[in-house]
């Protein structure tokens, strides 16, 4: 008979089987636990709710995950094929049914809610004030950091005048364009103020990817979109592309310096306006 | 397979026989099960299915992009009105010999069915030549979003349209070689549902680009 | 009418082109399905150990690689753009021509008529057509590989604006083109194939095949085809407007004001995110499209093996129904930081935590039908087991994307790319081997090797947790998808060990799966005869037929069924199974 029965290799299914979900339990344990690779540093206000509910739900699902994985295991320890033992031929209990119905239905719905309020304190809370304020604009393969200077407005950019000098097509001419910075590949900002980024795209879609900082939005052509951020931490960080780009994507870089004082974020200002 | 049992009692006796019923062998068209639609009807429905959700994917992307600032209406061809009314009454004549059978006058069904075919291909001719309006105003495909809405809805209708009207002069085919009676007469049938529902989808269309 | 079909073809003698090729026989179709979709693994498959061999050693110099593939390497390392089109061609690949075919093409052409009772589908000769349209839609898609321009870059999702322009990137021009003609061909096939399962299951079972009779794997395969109907013509519209947006001017998706490369492209009005919504409005039920038959068959196979009825038919029923309602609005997910309305991600996330639900009830049922059970550790029962385990793993993980503001940092990393491996490649790789394992004696009239098999499954099982478990850990890390060398970024550097074990262990499951080609190949012809019809006591009417079953499968007469297919260890009864077609019994205790 085809069943595979026989002493053996029952035996060693069984003892293959329930041993690797096990060791499945012990490694997923440890790599969530001990955490040898982690989620790069954080460095922003936010992103701290961010690591909480993702904290949470680890716990949830990890719960889950021991006791499904687990249970797995040992029915196919206890249960292999033994003799002439007949399986049982219960196959409905409408009541357990139901409570683990409620009880994941309640769950995920307190996931959803914790979620929520995390979501709604990042898109739906006030523009912050006093912010520095960042144009950025992504363009095979680059990032391009505009900054409005200290007369907090930004020059008119227009697509007409883009050249290979002129990335985004400021026009040098618009008198409050004058104190305007265009940095390329290279953002600065203050610790502790909170940073407005308004992102666009020259080409085709980006996504702004700031890893420490709990941050990613899409730049989209056609669309321009703000999110803001407030940098907890000093230090050099590094901004990636998120969405595919091109041949190029990979390489979509920039480097991120959060200044120690806003002294030492203006320092940089004037020494690039400087160099405009 | 054999089972030892003293009582026998049966777990679920199998639905009653029904007179047409083969058990599952129906290749002619027909039910072999407690199904209540036919094999037919079934297919030219999921196909209408398919159809319609191909149309419902386009309107909305019609609807989203109706809403972008730059967006501009453009002069529906005049000739789509009398085109409209033309395709209505090839449903109409279609109808008109679905229900001529029905009643056993095949002469009848033939007229109305030939009369329908050439209806439908009246319109197709029709929409090549409201296209040739829309160019001769300057208006193409690239124009605007609503010349590329126009353009694009109106040609695949078109190109469904016209598997209807290979479809209808299969079956004209099939009549005028007396295949059809008042009892076997499916193949009309099925090309009828598939003909009004694509009528219908014009009238949307043609209204979805006009009421922007 | 007319007389009815005998198991033997009394009509005229075929000649082998007929019978084993341009067959409208639902089992030669199926089998054809199997084996075109076997053989575009076998390339998807290939192309993923080229993108493990980048990823681990980004700079490694190949000179034998190099000159294999001239065009695909500069001075023996891979280009960047071969690598991005190396992505994009593995997941069309494994999307839509391994997945999608070999589930509802291959299990369900063969088993749809076998399982409920019927002679061939409602509609043999479309049938046969639709295989025919599907292999031209896979060398359609094989060739992009070959085109000098290069093959497209966008990734299998091909957002726009990258898709539309085709001065964005090399490949972008030949290659998407043919990206959009292979897949429209695929949805006409698909289509076609859809009316036939449709049609077929609800009016061709046999008599007293009520609805809540049929396996799980009919009603997985009915659902399904139903969704494919709803949502596959949403892509074809989309794929439409691209192809427009890129040959004829148009601007669905493409703004104003774009620069590339230094020149305008002439175009206005058009809105990427758009090319989002279409695009995912159908690519969120495909997920489902994948994985609902395997959870079907699993179902099925589960029980068999565990001579166990499956845990609450009833609620397995509806929760798929369910999962297949659902799985329309939850599209959103995908594109949480994608600039849509942030109202939208709220929305999105509710729904999307919701179709959890039918998901647990599953796997609860899962672990209730091995509870108690009786388990024959077969190579296909075996897999059947490991397709839980993997459903789990990967399910879970998608709790973690659902919480959309958790998806902000995880999204487009390899987080997204572990989840996804894991609930719609893996789980569902598990299911079609058992299906093959499973039914491969129903098709060929001989079995696979057990021992063979059973290697098979240890080294799989060992080998897709070995690759995909650590990727959730360097996605948490932040490794972005498809990066042609994550060693550019210094905060991924420390993680770049975790890759190259990735990688090596990736190899040793694909060399694993030779085993099984070796072993699926050597025993259709020379593998052990079967010499039962029901070598493995299962209880569905496909066991009731000749093995092979000749044409009409059912011999003079059609079988009647009398019960649902799960009277596994009926108390009170001799045997363990009773088949479906067996009338009289004590009636067993609920």
């Amino acid at each position: 008979m085809a069943d595979g029965s026989g002493p053996g290799r029952v035996t060693l299914s069984v003892v293959g089987l329930a041993g690797l979900l096990l060791v499945l339990i012990i490694a997923s344990l440890y790599l969530f636990i001990a955490q040898p690779f982690w989620f790069p540093p954080l460095a922003s206000e936010h992103g701290g709710r961010i690591d909480s509910l993702f904290g949470t739900v680890l716990v949830v699902s990890g719960i889950a995950f021991v006791l499904v994985q687990g249970a797995l295991g040992l029915f196919v320890a206890r249960y292999g094929a033994n003799g002439n033992e007949r399986a049982a031929y219960w196959h409905d209990n409408p009541k357990v049914e139901a409570i683990l119905l409620i009880t994941t239905a309640v769950i995920l719905t307190v996931l959803v809610f914790m979620g929520q309020r995390v979501w709604a304190s990042i898109y739906f809370a006030d523009q912050p004030q006093n912010a520095t304020i960042i144009q950025i604009t992504g363009e095979q393969f680059f990032w391009n950091f505009h900054y409005p200077g200290a007369d907090g407005q930004f020059g008119r950019t227009d697509t007409k005048l883009i050249t290979s000098t002129n990335n985004i097509g400021l026009d040098r001419n618009d008198p409050v364009a004058k104190d305007d910075v265009v940095s390329v590949g290279i953002m600065h900002v203050p610790i502790g103020k909170p940073v407005r980024v308004r992102l666009r795209s020259k080409d085709v879609i980006h996504s702004f990817f700031l890893p420490n900082f709990r941050l990613k939005q899409d730049a989209v052509p056609g669309m321009g979109i703000e999110v803001w951020f407030t940098p907890t931490r000093a230090g050099q960080y590094e901004v990636a592309c998120a969405e595919l780009c091109g041949l190029g994507h990979y390489r979509m870089k920039a480097a991120l310096t959060v200044d120690e004082s806003e002294e030492a974020f203006n320092a940089w200002l004037k020494m690039a306006a400087e160099q405009q | 397979m054999p089972i030892l049992v003293e009582e026998r009692r049966p777990v679920g006796p199998p639905p009653p026989i029904k007179p047409a019923d083969r058990g599952g062998e129906g290749d002619f068209g027909e039910s072999g099960s407690a199904f209540p639609l036919s094999k037919g009807q079934i297919g030219v429905w999921i196909l209408l299915t398919a159809i319609i959700m191909l149309f419902a994917g386009l309107s909305s992307a019609y609807i989203v992009l109706r809403g972008v600032p730059s967006w501009q209406n453009i002069e529906l061809p005049s000739l789509l009105w009398p085109n409209t009314a033309v395709l209505l009454l090839s449903s109409v004549a279609v109808e008109l010999s679905r229900r001529a059978i029905r009643r056993d006058d095949i002469q009848s069904m033939k007229s109305w069915l030939a009369v329908g075919g050439a209806l439908g291909l009246t319109f197709l001719i029709g929409q090549l030549a409201a296209w040739r309006q829309l160019v001769n105003a300057g208006v193409y495909l690239p124009s605007t979003l609503q010349s590329s809405f126009f353009y694009i809805l109106s040609g695949l209708h078109g190109l469904h349209l016209l598997g209807g009207v290979v479809a209808l002069g299969i079956v004209l085919v099939m009549a005028l070689r007396n295949r059809l009676t008042s009892l076997r007469y499916e193949p009309l049938k099925l090309c009828a549902t598939y003909w009004h529902v694509l009528d219908g989808l014009w009238v949307y269309l043609f209204l979805l680009l006009l009421l922007s | 009418m007319s007389e009815s079909h005998t198991g033997e073809h009394v009509h005229h003698e075929l000649g082998f082109w007929r019978k084993y090729v341009f067959s409208t026989d639902h089992k030669i179709i199926g089998i054809q399905y199997l084996i075109t979709a076997m053989s575009m693994a076998v390339v998807g498959g290939t192309l993923s150990m080229l993108m493990r061999y980048q990823l681990a050693w980004p700079s490694m110099i190949s000179p034998t690689l190099g000159k294999l593939m001239p065009d695909a390497f500069a001075g023996g390392v891979m280009k960047p753009e071969f690598y991005v089109s190396l992505v994009t061609m593995h997941g069309t690949i494994m999307v839509f021509f391994l997945f999608t075919a070999v589930l509802t093409g291959g299990f369900g052409n063969f088993l749809i008529p076998l399982q409920i009772g019927a002679r061939d589908m409602a509609f043999p000769f479309l049938n046969a057509l639709s295989y025919w349209v599907f292999l031209l839609s896979c060398i359609v898609i094989f060739s992009a590989l070959f085109v000098t321009t290069g093959a497209p870059l966008g990734g299998w999702t091909s957002y726009a604006p990258l898709s539309a322009i085709p001065a964005a990137g090399p490949g972008q021009g030949t290659g998407v083109t043919l990206w959009i003609t292979a897949i429209a061909l695929f949805t006409a096939s698909g289509l076609m194939g859809g009316l036939n399962y449709i049609t077929t299951i609800l009016t061709m079972r046999t008599r007293g095949m009520s609805m809540m009779r049929l396996p799980l794997t009919q009603w997985s395969l009915l659902i399904t085809a139903i969704l494919a109907l709803l949502a596959f013509p949403v892509l074809l519209a989309a794929g439409i407007l691209l192809m427009f947006d890129r040959m004829g001017g148009t601007s669905f998706f493409v703004p104003a004001g774009i620069i590339m490369n230094q020149m305008p492209i002439e175009h206005s009005g058009g809105h990427p995110l758009l090319w989002q919504h279409l695009f995912w409005f159908f690519g969120h039920p495909e997920v489902y499209i994948v994985v609902l038959p395997a959870m079907g068959m699993a179902s099925d196979i589960l029980s068999t093996f565990c001579r166990k009825p499956i845990f609450s038919y009833r609620m397995m029923v509806y929760s798929m129904i369910a999962i297949a309602v659902l799985s329309f609005v939850v599209w959103g997910h995908h594109m949480f930081v994608s600039g849509m309305n942030p109202f939208l991600g709220s929305v999105f996330t509710l729904t999307t935590l919701l179709i959890a639900v039918p998901s647990a009830i599953k796997t609860f049922n899962w672990l209730g039908t091995v509870w108690g059970a009786r388990i024959r550790f077969t190579a296909a029962g075996l897999f059947a087991i490991g397709f839980v385990s993997m459903f789990v793993s990967g399910g879970l993980s998608g709790i973690f994307l659902g919480t959309s503001a958790a998806d902000i940092q995880l999204q487009d990393t390899y987080f997204v790319v572990a989840h996804f491996h894991l609930v719609m490649a893996i789980a569902p790789l598990f299911a079609a081997f058992g299906g093959l394992y499973f039914w491969f004696p129903k098709m060929f009239g001989r079995f696979m090797n057990e021992t063979l098999g059973r290697i098979h499954f240890w080294l799989t099982f060992i080998g897709v947790y070995c690759v995909f478990f650590p990727m959730h850990i360097i996605g948490i890390g932040g490794q972005m998808r498809r990066i042609y060398d994550p060693t550019q970024y210094m905060f991924l550097v420390p993680q770049q060990p975790v890759n190259v074990f990735i990688s090596i262990a990736a190899f040793i499951l694909g060399a694993g799966q030779l085993i099984f080609l070796f072993n699926f190949l050597f025993s259709i012809f020379a593998g052990k005869r079967v010499l039962e019809r029901n070598p493995w006591h299962a209880t569905t009417l496909e066991w009731t037929a000749p093995t092979p079953p000749g044409h009409g499968n059912f011999g003079e007469e059609l079988p009647v069924v009398y019960r649902w297919p799960f009277d596994y260890s009926v108390p009170g009864e001799k045997e363990d199974f009773i088949p479906q077609t067996v009338p009289a019994t004590v009636v067993a205790k609920q």
